[in-house]
């Protein structure tokens, strides 16, 4: 590790994707992300790399899309309203299995909403914004190091799958400072790119990147190799934090920014002599169910808390099967819940 | 026995898809061509589009990205970033290019990327069955302009070549026909020019080439070329607009 | 120990950078920090505040409720945060910009004339400095010389000649 440096969180994405390779951004300017692409503006020249401000977030992905195609590690960064624009190249990227990484610093909605943090687009993310039987994979941070460690490892999940791979943040992440240590080298896993369009240099059949099977046979055979992929993404990448859950009273799930607040929420309900445990996914897809059943029957009860309406939750109770009820506490509008809320809550079920 | 005519070899041996009278056979075969002639098929990456050529990355021996409904500007600026020294080139139709995705293709030629748009304008929605285009021609008639394009209810076509030509991005210009082979001709040369000053780096070009589309217009094939010279090149004028004396 | 500061007033006073200045200082001390400023449409619209945790233990959520310390630049501010400092806590304002007194009466009030001082001293930008000055010699928050090293890292490097000055305005607010 190198020297400690205190850092924004989009500043942390933006270094952690030119670590990883990242020689390419294509980017619209939207609050509260907008900082990436400053940091990229400034520093792809150094690199020698590309940063090309779109017209838009349809344009942006859409160059994504195209230097995906082209071979290249490419990354593009926005929030909630305009990675709902990007919703269609997604699906396109999705289909034509094109590695890519995408940011969304989560802001509160919906239609413009606002700009403050939220974590409303878990279902665009996780259940699939865009059209069509696709998954990517969600990376959701909790501090700024992990920020930078999941933005490098989202490059070489994008690669290696040949899917694309988003950071999920929230408005806090992206904006606060807090300590972070770079390693002094990254690990950039080679992956084989064979199949990328950067001319035949007539040593070759021709490639085709495309996401159109028009035969129904053929698009099934398509949909059943992406579904296949899907489940081999399960059973590798999920990631996990089990914190406290040793013979809880109550097991708490949250992620990102919220799981920050749950940890001290733990802390003060020890003093009450309320032992609370928490099971944050890192990984929101593929969603740690694993995790759940084994500590389905734990606890007195589950509860997840967001900062949205009750989305997680729903996975949350897919995986817990009825062993335990599970209940649910969230904030909206970017409206962030204190500690002495959610302990109100713990102390309001455990009664 | 000299060979006197041949299939490009950037094009492959497969019957195209497309219906009779369909003059997109006609600009694939001359793109083709002129791949060959600058003998860049290694280099050359085409995007295609959403439209009737939906899967033309089928016909060509090049490398070949299939892009969304009017995105093809943005993802062959993607491709052309990654491998400057490719040859990009996307393939539209008038929806795509000139409704759908103005936004791209505008902002491509505001760049000036180092692209080259071939537009094929034949007027009318053909994939999706005959839909009023946005570069439909007043009066015509179309599965959603029943009774005839006017200009209260649908305002007036769009006249890519003359818009694009304001901006200082897009160097090369020019609006060619594929009515009869003099005109055929005129198209090779304006593709091979617009390839050739993406090859020297200059900037963004565009070849709008107005096509015939003779299913939906519901005319025979001979009649629609005839549509073409007698109804199109007068409100689409022919000719270079932009770029005619590059050096390349 | 976790020392919660809000640092508050009109965009353009230094209020996110001195807390940042802060921040750094506590990390380069080993302690767990963070910084989290307001952002959006009202950063332009006038008003800047920005929460800095200094902990020894890991920084949990980086947004305050409450807090141990307030410093404020300006009237508004005032009045919006004084409500979330604790009992004990420390509030320190600008008393050249904030015409009224806190009304807390169980904290520790410190009014200092920060603007007036920065102006005597040629510089108006080191009116946060001063503030900050106050803060560090009441609570003990980082060291001075944490403090000179922080300097270092954040400004850019042909500002670094002011350090000397932005040290002695440290100090005025400390001694003041």
């Amino acid at each position: 590790m190198g020297e400690k440096l205190l850092m924004k969180g989009n500043e942390v994405i933006a270094e952690a994707a030119l670590r990883a390779g990242c020689k390419h951004y294509f980017g619209y300017p939207i609050t509260p992300q907008t900082e990436i692409a400053h940091y990229m503006a400034k520093k792809m020249p150094e690199v020698d790399g590309v940063f090309v401000q779109a017209e838009s977030e349809v344009a942006a992905i859409n160059m994504v899309y195209g230097a995906a195609a082209a071979g290249a590690r490419v990354l593009t960064s926005s929030s909630s309203p305009g990675i709902s624009l990007k919703q269609e190249g997604i699906s396109y990227i999705a289909g034509a299995e094109l590695p890519c990484v995408i940011v969304n610093i989560v802001r509160c909605g919906p239609g413009l909403g606002g700009i403050l943090p939220a974590q409303c687009d878990y279902f665009q993310a996780v259940k699939g914004g865009g059209h069509g039987d696709y998954k990517m994979v969600v990376l959701a941070p909790s501090s700024v190091q992990e920020l930078y460690e999941l933005t490098v490892d989202a490059f070489n999940i994008a690669d290696k799958y040949r899917i694309v791979t988003m950071i999920m943040g929230d408005g806090i992440l992206g904006q606060m400072m807090e300590a972070v240590e770079f390693r002094n080298q990254e690990e950039i896993i080679p992956a084989d790119k064979s199949w990328a369009t950067t001319g035949t240099e007539m040593k070759r059949d021709n490639n085709m990147v495309t996401s159109i099977y028009i035969n129904p046979e053929m698009l099934e055979k398509h949909n059943q190799k992406l579904q296949a992929k899907y489940k081999q993404i399960e059973e590798n990448e999920t990631r996990v934090e089990v914190y406290n859950c040793e013979n809880p009273d109550i097991i708490i799930t949250a992620f990102g920014t919220v799981a920050r607040i749950v940890k001290n929420v733990i802390k003060t309900a020890e003093k009450e002599g309320i032992k609370i445990g928490l099971i944050r996914p890192i990984s929101l897809w593929p969603f740690p169910t694993q995790e759940f059943e084994k500590y389905a029957e734990v606890p007195k009860a589950f509860l997840s808390v967001e900062l949205n309406a009750g989305q997680m939750v729903e996975d949350v109770k897919l995986a817990v099967n009825g062993k335990r009820p599970v209940h649910f506490y969230g904030r909206m509008g970017g409206m962030i819940p204190s500690q002495q809320e959610i302990l109100d809550k713990v102390k309001e079920i455990l009664k | 026995m000299a060979t006197v005519f041949k299939r490009p070899h950037a094009l492959k041996d497969l019957s195209m898809h497309y219906c009779p009278g369909c003059t997109h056979g006609i600009v694939h075969r001359l793109i083709a061509e002129v791949i060959d002639e600058l003998g860049i098929e290694g280099k050359t990456i085409g995007v295609s589009p959403v439209g009737c050529t939906y899967n033309n990355y089928e016909y060509f021996n090049c490398d070949m990205v299939q892009a969304a409904h009017g995105r093809a500007p943005a993802v062959g600026t993607g491709i052309k970033r990654v491998n400057p020294d490719n040859l990009v080139f996307t393939y539209q139709g008038d929806g795509d290019l000139a409704a759908i995705g103005t936004a791209e293709i505008v902002h491509a030629a505001t760049r000036g990327e180092k692209i080259t748009s071939i537009f094929v304008n034949n007027a009318i929605y053909g994939m999706t069955s005959g839909q009023m285009a946005p570069t439909t021609l007043m009066n015509q008639v179309t599965t959603t302009s029943p009774f005839g394009r006017k200009p209260d209810l649908h305002g007036f076509p769009v006249k890519v070549c003359e818009l694009l030509s304001t901006l200082e991005g897009a160097v090369y210009v020019e609006r060619v026909s594929v009515h009869d082979i003099k005109n055929i001709m005129n198209a090779k040369k304006a593709i091979k020019k617009a390839f050739q000053i993406q090859m020297a780096g200059k900037g963004f070009a565009i070849v709008e080439i107005l096509s015939t589309c003779p299913t939906n217009w519901g005319l025979k094939p001979v009649d629609a070329l005839k549509w073409v010279q007698d109804k199109m090149i007068p409100f689409y004028p022919l000719g270079n607009f932009k770029g005619k004396d590059l050096e390349v | 120990m976790q020392q919660e500061i809000i640092i508050a007033g009109f965009g353009g006073q230094g209020i996110l950078s001195a807390g940042r200045l802060l921040a750094y200082a506590g990390m380069l001390e080993n302690k767990n920090v963070s910084w989290l400023p307001s952002y959006g449409p009202e950063m332009r619209g006038g008003t800047a505040n920005c929460h800095v945790i200094i902990s020894d233990e890991p920084v949990g959520s980086p947004i305050l409720n409450s807090a141990t310390a307030l410093v404020v630049m300006n009237g508004p501010s005032l009045e919006k945060f004084e409500g979330m400092i604790v009992k004990g806590g420390v509030i320190i304002t600008d008393s050249s910009l904030v015409d009224k007194s806190p009304k807390r009466t169980d904290v520790d009030v410190f009014e200092i004339p920060a603007t007036k001082m920065a102006s005597d001293m040629g510089n108006l930008t080191f009116a946060n400095i001063i503030l900050l000055g106050k803060l560090i010699g009441k609570t003990g928050i980082v060291s001075k010389e944490s403090f000179a090293e922080a300097l270092k890292k954040v400004l850019p490097e042909k500002k670094h000649n002011l350090i000397p000055e932005e040290m002695k305005a440290l100090e005025d607010g400390m001694n003041y």
